[in-house]
């Protein structure tokens, strides 16, 4: 347990080391965020729901699969490469205390990506916060999201040949998500059929989950089954954090494949 | 005494290369012992597997008491690795990162004093990533020592150095009296100025072992005698020197008596395996 939080501070030193990293990981969903917001305006007619608030709920799920999946896809592929994993493995470091150290870094990335989020939405956008019993469903779906996307993140670190390669890789499929599970574009106008793709995947629970946050009863005639659907949101995601540890378990490896 | 390393018929191979055929090693405690080989011989297929790091095809290995495949968390608290290059780690100080890595043993060096003793006391607030080639292997180093191991594996550690460090470095290695050490390299006088024992590694087999002043009966071989007009090769070079100081009358002009030299050894070894 201490050597996990070892790890996590360890790591976090090395993130926010790196400065140009630290800017453009933070800002990129803001950004967004504030463009989407200042194109598309204005309410749903008749809901009380504003544009702003859909993007607000979208932008924070893309966000957590960024600094999980994305973040961690990445960067592990180059830890493997330069020779950092192969070190570690050398130590008696557990595995599962390095895993545990990157999920509480990731953890505390997220955490910081979504206050600055929230700031922006609420100066900007007069977003109102969440209350009451919303704070608790903000809470486990973004756990559950982080968790999973951490999970595949280490898990698609092996997918990359090597690690100028990984950016790109990891990038498309992540990308393509963020436009069919309504971060981009509101759900409201996506095909039914590319909706049913997306449900496959933890970003567009993600993204229904914060509505019910964001969106409050206000939104509820806005989704297509009237309902946020939370409980199956909580099973899906719950489905990808075992997923996802299976496929780590099954394919992770500490070496580069050029090493054996 | 119970050998540190003990290997008995290990082989190796990828596909129908046999990196390894049947070596048979026995590393005592507190010895400083070099592989030597060319590229590719089987050093650090070797040494790979002695850490654990690498799967065996066959044979029996025993490094501080344990199979290497099968060792676990506690095993590696007694050993300390240093790989060969790695980049890693570059945006943390040397500080930081020996003090992170000594939070892995149950019981570490003190960082400080092991940042001292690497010769890096100067430069431990610095960042990793700035330092010169020679100063990141140093850093390499205190990470395999940090956990105050009984065996410490040094793999090709001074390749790239100019001279130098080099002879710095070694002075470093010198002075972890005490500490078992398995070195791989393909520098000859890095095995002599360093290793009480070497073992010359060619094509998957061990060659030759044994002292590097004596071995491939170094000591013994023939000397070669030069002077101005012409050179022998003889078992008795102090004989030929007097009888050429008797024709000379006094200096031979040009005289030289070598030996050969742990590189001649070496190449005839690796040579005649070939």
């Amino acid at each position: 347990m201490t050597v996990a939080l070892a790890r996590a501070g360890f790591e976090l030193k090395v993130f926010f080391r790196e400065r140009d990293q630290v800017v453009f990981t933070f800002s990129l969903p803001i950004v967004l965020l504030v463009l989407f917001g200042s194109i598309f305006t204005g309410e749903y007619p008749g809901t009380g729901v504003t544009v702003a608030e859909v993007y607000t709920a979208g932008m924070i799920g893309a966000a957590v699969l960024a600094v999980s999946l994305q973040n961690l896809g990445i960067s592990i592929a180059v830890e493997r490469e330069e020779g950092a994993l192969k070190r570690l493995s050398g130590t008696p470091l557990p595995k599962y205390a390095y895993f545990a150290g990157k999920v509480g870094s990731v953890l505390v990335m997220a955490l910081c990506e979504i206050a600055l989020l929230l700031a922006v939405a609420v100066l900007l956008y007069d977003i109102d916060l969440p209350r009451g019993t919303a704070w608790l469903t903000f809470a486990w779906v973004v756990f559950l999201g982080l968790t999973s996307g951490c999970l595949l993140g280490i898990a698609a670190s092996s997918l990359a040949g090597s690690a100028k390669s990984a950016g790109a890789v990891i990038t498309l499929p992540f990308l393509v998500l963020q436009f069919i599970s309504g971060v981009f574009i509101p759900f409201t106008e996506l095909p039914g059929w590319l909706t049913d793709v997306a449900a496959i995947f933890p970003l567009k629970w993600m993204c229904q989950g914060l509505r019910a946050v964001f969106l409050g009863d206000g939104g509820l005639v806005l989704q297509p089954t009237g309902s946020y659907e939370l409980a199956k949101t909580a099973l899906v995601l719950g489905a990808w954090v075992i997923g996802g540890l299976v496929l780590c378990l099954m394919t992770f490896r500490w070496k580069s494949r050029r090493d054996g | 005494m119970d050998p540190v390393v003990s290997i008995k018929g290990l082989t190796k191979s990828y596909g129908s290369l046999q990196a390894v055929q049947s070596v048979d090693l026995a590393i005592g405690r507190g010895e400083i012992f070099a592989l030597l080989g060319p590229n590719g011989a089987g050093k650090s297929t070797t040494v790979e597997i002695l850490e654990g790091h690498r799967r065996r095809d066959g044979g029996e290995v025993t490094v501080l008491g344990e199979d290497p495949g099968r060792a676990g968390r506690r095993w590696r608290e007694r050993i300390g690795i240093v790989l060969q290059t790695s980049n890693d780690t570059a945006e943390v100080t040397v500080r930081e990162v020996v003090r992170h890595f000594a939070t892995f043993y149950p019981r570490p060096r003190n960082p400080d004093e092991l940042i001292e003793q690497v010769g890096l006391g100067a430069q431990r607030h610095q960042r990793v990533g700035r330092l010169s080639g020679g100063q990141r292997r140093r850093v390499d180093v205190a990470l395999g020592l940090v956990g105050d191991p009984e065996l410490l594996f040094l793999d090709e550690p001074t390749t790239g150095f100019d001279p130098e460090a080099r002879r710095r470095f070694w002075e470093l290695i010198k002075g972890l009296q005490g500490t078992t050490i398995l070195l791989t390299t393909h520098y000859l006088d890095e095995a002599e100025a360093l290793a009480d024992r070497v073992a010359v590694i060619a094509r998957g087999r061990i060659v030759a072992e044994g002292d590097p002043r004596t071995l491939g009966g170094r000591s013994g071989g023939r000397a070669t005698v030069s002077w101005a007009e012409g050179s022998v090769r003889t078992d008795s070079p102090t004989a030929t020197v007097t009888e050429l100081a008797g024709r000379y009358g006094g200096e031979v002009p040009g005289l030289q008596v070598v030996r050969p030299t742990l590189e001649d050894t070496y190449l005839e070894l690796i040579g005649a395996s070939r």
